[in-house]
């Protein structure tokens, strides 16, 4: 790297808040995926949307690739340097601005900590809530909500992205724009009924410009919650159970998982209802309402509720729930990744199907689930493979699985989610040409200098 | 290259539960909280340790910055997510260090600290019969037959702040008729922050040469000042000698609190914070809080972030003599000064004489004077009291 970019970079955020030494170097070439390594020149570290500016106007000038970071935990790879230049790591923009309890929202920088806003909601407004990710407490809401993430209120809310009222990006031009009512006033309580121009940075992995600030939708904190564990073997019927189980709209979380270990889940489908209720009385009148809804399974003795010991049932309420992480120790090898496919809720059986299949034909430990988004309008299905860091050929046996899984998801009709760089191009392939013409097009129109995360979302 | 503990370093995944505290207020990791790159938080530091056996980084500036800059609060050994190897975590750490001090990589400001353990037998370069100077006006006896030993430790001994606090402690233990006498001379660092730092050899050396005069004189039990002095010779002493009996100088006010005579003094609101060698590595955070609830007029405000979940001062590890963790408004101690003024208390109290000189420090990086003041323990039962130290 020049020796003036680092100089320029230092006089915009400060020396202490730039590295272009090799550690950084080497640490932010990956993240705790699969994908192979690809080290930035720089790493730097804003603190206000107008440093941001003034390194994207910097690298503007330089013709150096500009990757947005937040907590690096997208596991695809999509904050790799694939081109070189300089990630901005967001972390050090992490303030909490503002809550509004009556319109239920909250406004943060892109760089706040999902635990970090779980925290100050507890402390301070303990009657709200937000939809928190399967991810650790230090994901940021710039990483989650623009890759489209979803959460522990998705029933409820839909996609995180859903859950947006309006943000500040910094364009790869260097200017600030806001969209949503905030475009007009201080009040970030919705994006319509403008023009929706949030769209072009969410699923954008960064090629179109840096959210730094969000406005995200709270939801009400209920003294009273529980989880009930729906338990049936024939992957068949899960659609039917799942259409069933979000009808009497009581499920603030569906969570599906299917996992070989331990020895008493093997074969079985579980479906996590997790609900809450102001009152006792509600919550038992939510879980009869659930109940009903899948009655007739229950009667013929085809499905039913498991009995939860009530240590297991707070460790599938614990949000987040840090055991989730322990998969990547499986293999006793600090890594996992996992292909999020986007899809509609009847895929679920060939789903199911397509993970167990490649998890076994390419030995490597799985973990199957689906989180239902929405009343059942769509599910992100997960195929997770666990390998082990140190051993090369567990680590390309896992990479197979995903890239397979990924490709077989395409055919089968859904989307992978954050998809890494190859599969972006499986997206692509199959993409309807003018969608993919028009991706360009606006690419081209916001980034004309091809500055923003190359190598992402590239016809 | 080898090292110790080498087999976990790729088994961190480096999902960040460890920056936290348990309710994730805010960053919990001193060092990532002042540097804020992904390279000073613990999962950083597992995989450039791995790096740095392959091969892949070399022991760079930078890299012994990384590593000397961690405070050894253990904070990420209690919110990691892998029950696994969390547990060794700092292990690998002071292995890691260990492993660039032996290839000659090491910050001027640890090599400095350790140069002068080495030579002096304590940090300040201070000849050892100054050692008790600290208790010259204290009427305390060079210990012979007292039934126990208080053991200053080299702030208690040489720092300014630390002597006074010494002085104070043993006030207290004194008004309250316990029999103990003190080294002077003869005392000798207690070597917690050299193993911290992965010196394990000096370390070693320091044990052993306490361990060797308290058996010449029959000490069997100990008083320490310092959570530090505390935790080395209650946990890496005990391969050498496993029949001492060790206290933290609060334990032993605990059980005398009684025999102390409190004064009417008007109200006043305090928060504690936990020193991380007595509360994270020793579990110990109760005994404090008992001291603080007993004293009339005490009325005691919890930090957001307190026992297990304490944000360290960021004087451990040997930072509160190399100072590469550095201060500012940036640092873990201004952080913690703020949370303390935070709470609307007016005294925060610690017990540990560095964590008093860091927070004080912190509470002038971040202009609260006006707003809060930085207590010792001993110190505030002394105001409380009377007591003479």
């Amino acid at each position: 790297m020049p020796n003036t970019l680092e100089a320029e970079l230092c006089a915009i955020v400060g020396e202490d808040y730039v590295s272009a030494q090799e550690e950084e170097r080497y640490l932010y070439s990956m993240d705790p995926g699969t994908m192979p390594p690809a080290k930035p020149d720089a790493v730097v570290l804003p603190k206000t949307p107008e440093e941001v500016c003034e390194i994207v106007k910097l690298a503007n000038r330089m013709q150096v690739p500009v990757v947005p970071m937040g907590a690096g935990l997208v596991l695809s790879g999509l904050t790799r340097a694939l081109k070189g230049g300089i990630i901005l790591d967001m972390k050090r923009m992490n303030r909490i601005l503002m809550v509004n309890e009556t319109s239920r929202y909250a406004v943060v920088e892109a760089g706040a900590a999902q635990g970090m806003l779980q925290h100050y909601l507890k402390k301070h407004h303990p009657g709200l809530k937000h939809s928190i990710p399967d991810a650790p407490p230090g994901a940021t809401f710039g990483g989650n909500v623009t890759i489209h993430g979803s959460g522990h209120l998705s029933c409820l809310g839909g996609f995180h992205s859903d859950m947006l009222n309006g943000l500040e990006v910094v364009l790869p031009d260097g200017t600030i724009a806001r969209i949503g009512s905030c475009a007009l006033s201080d009040n970030w309580f919705a994006r319509a009924p403008l023009p929706d121009l949030a769209g072009l940075f969410l699923g954008w992995a960064g090629t179109t410009g840096i959210v730094t600030k969000l406005s995200i939708k709270l939801y009400p904190a209920y003294p009273f919650n529980d989880v009930d564990i729906f338990v049936l073997e024939d992957e068949n019927a899960m659609p039917d159970v799942l259409y069933r189980l979000t009808e009497p709209l009581v499920a603030e979380d569906i969570t599906c998982w299917m996992t070989p270990k331990p020895e008493w889940a093997k074969g079985f489908c579980h479906a996590n209802v997790a609900y809450g209720a102001k009152t006792r009385e509600a919550l038992r009148w939510k879980r009869n309402l659930l109940r009903d809804a899948v009655k007739p399974y229950i009667e013929k003795k085809t499905g039913g509720f498991m009995p939860v010991p009530p240590p297991m049932k707070k460790r599938f309420m614990d949000v987040p729930a840090s055991d989730l992480a322990r998969f990547a120790d499986v293999r006793k090898g600090g890594g996992f990744e996992y292909v999020g496919a986007i899809m509609p809720v009847e895929f679920f059986p060939n789903a199911c199907r397509l993970g167990m299949e490649t998890a076994t034909r390419h030995q490597t430990a799985y973990s199957l689930g689906a989180r239902i988004v929405g009343v059942n309008h769509a599910m992100m299905f997960f195929y997770a493979y666990a390998f082990n860091r140190a051993d090369e050929k567990d680590v390309e046996r896992a990479q197979m699985a995903l890239e397979e899984t990924n490709k077989k998801v395409v055919e089968m009709g859904g989307v992978p989610w954050k998809a890494e760089e190859p599969a972006q191009k499986e997206i692509l392939k199959k993409m309807h040409p003018e969608m993919a013409n028009l991706m360009n097009r606006i690419r081209d129109a916001l980034d004309p200098g091809k500055i923003m995360n190359p190598g992402n979302w590239e016809v | 290259m080898e090292m110790e503990h080498a087999e976990i370093l790729h088994r961190c995944f480096r999902c960040g539960y460890c920056k936290f505290p348990k309710n994730y207020a805010d960053i919990n990791c001193p060092a990532y909280l002042k540097y804020r790159f992904e390279t000073f938080a613990p999962g950083g530091r597992m995989w450039l340790l791995r790096a740095l056996l392959d091969g892949k980084i070399n022991g760079s500036k930078r890299m012994q910055k990384i590593l000397f800059s961690c405070a050894t609060c253990g904070n990420c050994v209690n919110h990691c997510a892998f029950p696994g190897f969390r547990d060794r975590l700092l292990d690998a750490f002071t292995a890691g260090k260990e492993l660039l001090i032996d290839s000659g990589a090491i910050p001027p400001e640890a090599r400095d600290y350790l140069t002068n353990l080495t030579n002096h037998k304590n940090p300040y370069k201070k000849p050892a019969k100054k050692r008790g100077e600290w208790a010259q006006d204290l009427d305390i006896p060079l210990y012979s037959d007292e039934e126990y030993l208080f053991f200053a430790g080299d702030v208690g001994s040489f720092d300014s702040r630390g002597m006074e606090i010494a002085g104070a402690a043993a006030g207290l233990l004194k008004a309250a008729g316990i029999s103990f006498g003190i080294l002077g001379g003869d005392e000798y660092s207690d070597g917690n922050d050299a193993h911290a730092m992965g010196e394990t050899a000096l370390f070693r050396e320091l044990a052993e040469k306490n361990i060797r005069i308290w058996r010449e004189k029959g000490i069997k039990k100990i008083i320490c000042l310092s959570p530090h002095g505390y935790n080395a010779i209650k946990n890496l002493y005990s391969p050498y000698a496993d029949d001492l009996m060790v206290f933290h100088y609060s334990a032993i006010v605990l059980q005398v609190l009684g025999k102390l005579n409190f004064q009417e003094v008007k109200p006043v609101s305090v928060t504690y914070h936990d020193p991380c060698y007595l509360g994270r590595h020793n579990s110990d955070y109760e005994t404090v809080r008992g001291i603080l609830r007993s004293i009339p007029g005490v009325q005691v405000k919890e930090m957001d972030r307190n026992r297990k979940n304490a944000l360290c001062c960021g004087g451990g590890g040997g930072n509160f003599f190399t100072d590469i963790l550095g201060g500012g408004p940036e640092s873990a101690a201004a952080a913690r000064a703020r949370e303390a003024a935070d709470t609307d208390a007016q005294i925060l109290v610690t017990s540990c004489p560095i964590c008093t000189t860091m927070l004080e420090d912190g509470v002038k990086a971040g202009n609260l004077d006006s707003h809060i003041r930085v207590v010792e323990l001993s110190v505030f039962i002394r105001e409380r009291t009377g007591a003479i130290g």
